[in-house]
């Protein structure tokens, strides 16, 4: 009897081993595999309609940008994705399970950061981390190891016997993102993730946004063109309740574009001169020593201007390429949908 | 997931000096009526002593003390019940209990345990209290146990309507104004009632514990206390789900 649990327990350690040998390949599959996808979904508020008919896919290690105006419909469709908001018509599955109809069982894959932090501000760091993650159904074995983790993850190691209360905004926002991402979920939710941070802290956390978009897949809602930009590897952008325009991030950069540059010249030439320069379409004249120069995209007139300007003597202190606005982008993708 | 509310709800109690202040107040009326009524008590014990079946100390100190408790707790209970949804809505830490893998009933059961426990501890010292005076005389155990039923099933069924109450606003001052203008409406319909026999008696806790207050375990009563706490934790599941669905 002994001898058979042990062939018994010794196959199953076998079987173990092989699966984990086989992990690589399952997991390539899985960068694959789709974590939320969201049809149709329909919400007003009373008479209001909010949003309309949105149809939303993520996939494993995918970063996704929701780019829209404040009033858009961001933050309301992300309510509902985490399910704090039920859709008035539409289905929510959180990696393959229903939201409506399993609920508690979808929502341990998430983790959402709302665009206000969610804080127990009378709590200490490491007891209200404790606490959300437990919420979400870790157990409790390994939470101090999570915990461990995700301090050191989000640069929260100095305050982490603090009380809430005592952190600065930027802290606080950090702790925001430690609860969302202590549990490991796959999907991983942040509204406006680097709203009232200073440069240095949005360029740590958008760091780790791409960090995390590595393992799990990351939606994140943003006014920013440049934060689209430089995390995001799709973008979706999303006016008045709708998803106007869907693509990678690559590609959205090309309506980003501007081909064009403002100069400052301390001895500016008469306008005519510089409209002649071979490249240049169109100059306007901001200020008495600004000026606003748009080119074709293939035929980048710097190098001579440049050069001219040196020859001339007039005194280029600035010259600095120009970037589309949300706005800009906008026009473009909305003016390319009517032709 | 009930327990781990509940906890989190007494480590944000604790951490709070207003709580520990409204103990050591609440503690130190609860010990000066004691004291008041023990000495009444010594005074008119000689007399008492004459009659023929005299009331004892239980009676005399234990059964007043328990119904001034119960009439300090029906001030006292809003103040505590306001914050327990109402603030969560307004610092908006609603989101994270709305989007963890926890049910409604789980949230609010979660919720009405830590404040219940908390209540629980605050009212031990009446029992602890009254027992001291077990040194000297004999307890009327039965009229004790009574009494710490009804109120135990009292407390439950003013946290119970404090928290429906707090789940229907956002200020939790308002949510504390609410819950108290009911609980003192119910005890005004109760003592204000023209006949005995008036229905209005019915839907106060109030005087549902008079009974559990004199020794009398009746079983409506209790079922009235189990009945009303249901009602209003269901009500309060109810609020959370339409949270969802009104925003």
């Amino acid at each position: 009897m002994a001898t058979r649990l042990l062939i018994r327990a010794y196959i199953l350690g076998y079987i173990d081993g092989y699966s984990q040998l086989q992990m690589p390949a399952t997991l390539s599959n899985a960068t694959q595999q789709i974590t939320l996808s969201a049809r149709n979904l329909t919400r007003s508020f009373g008479k209001r309609p909010v949003i309309h008919d949105l149809t939303l896919e993520l996939k494993r290690g995918e970063v996704l940008g929701l780019l829209g105006h404040n009033g858009a419909g961001k933050s309301t469709t992300l309510q509902m994705l985490t399910g704090c908001l039920l859709p008035d018509r539409g289905e929510i599955d959180i990696c393959g399970i229903s939201l409506q109809k399993n609920p508690t069982i979808a929502k341990a894959h998430i983790g959402y950061l709302p665009e206000s932090p969610p804080l127990y501000r009378e709590l200490s760091v490491e007891k209200y981390l404790l606490f959300a993650a437990r919420l979400r159904g870790m157990k409790q074995d390994a939470v101090s190891d999570a915990l461990t983790q995700v301090l050191q993850r989000c640069g929260l190691e100095p305050v982490r016997s603090k009380m809430i209360s005592t952190l600065s905004k930027g802290y606080q926002q950090r702790v925001g993102i430690a609860q969302a991402i202590i549990h490991k979920p796959d999907i991983i939710i942040l509204d406006e993730p680097t709203v009232g941070l200073d440069p240095a802290q949005i360029r740590d956390i958008r760091h780790l946004i791409r960090e995390l978009g590595n393992t799990g897949s990351v939606i994140l809602s943003t006014h920013l063109l440049s934060e689209v930009e430089s995390v995001c590897d799709r973008v979706e952008i999303m006016q008045n309740g709708r998803l106007i325009y869907g693509d990678s991030s690559d590609r959205m950069q090309h309506y980003g574009e501007v081909s064009g540059f403002t100069i400052s010249l301390r001895h500016p030439p008469a306008l005519i001169e510089l409209e002649s320069i071979s490249g240049i379409e169109s100059v306007e004249q901001l200020s008495e020593t600004e000026f606003r120069i748009l080119h074709a995209p293939d035929n980048n007139p710097g190098s001579a201007l440049l050069s001219l300007a040196a020859e001339k003597g007039w005194q280029l202190t600035q010259l600095t390429p120009l970037h589309a606005t949300l706005e800009d982008v906008f026009v473009r993708i909305t003016s390319e949908d009517k032709s | 997931m009930i327990r781990l509310i509940a906890m989190r709800e007494l480590k944000s109690l604790f951490s709070m000096p207003s709580t520990w202040f409204v103990l050591a107040a609440l503690q130190f009326i609860f010990a000066w009526f004691f004291l008041a009524r023990l000495e009444a008590f010594l005074e008119i014990q000689p007399q008492l002593a004459l009659l023929a079946n005299p009331p004892g100390v239980t009676s005399t100190v234990g059964a007043p003390l328990f119904n001034t408790a119960s009439l300090l707790l029906m001030m006292l209970v809003p103040m505590f019940t306001m914050r327990l949804i109402a603030e969560e809505r307004r610092n908006q830490t609603l989101a994270l209990l709305l989007s963890s893998p926890v049910s409604d009933t789980r949230i609010v059961l979660g919720k009405f345990a830590g404040l219940l426990l908390f209540l629980l501890l605050l009212i031990a010292t009446l029992p602890l209290m009254l027992y001291t005076l077990s040194l000297g005389t004999q307890l009327d155990h039965g009229l004790l146990l009574a009494n710490c039923t009804g109120l135990v099933l009292l407390t439950a069924s003013y946290v119970a309507l404090g928290l429906y109450v707090s789940s229907l606003t956002t200020q939790p001052i308002i949510a504390a104004i609410g819950s108290l203008a009911i609980l003192t409406g119910l005890w005004l319909a109760d003592i204000g009632a023209p006949s005995a026999d008036s229905p209005w008696h019915q839907f106060s806790p109030l005087y549902h514990f008079q009974n559990f207050n004199s020794g009398l375990l009746d079983s409506s009563d209790a079922a009235f206390f189990l009945l009303f706490t249901l009602f209003f934790l269901l009500l309060t599941a109810r609020r959370l789900h339409n949270n969802r669905i009104y925003g």
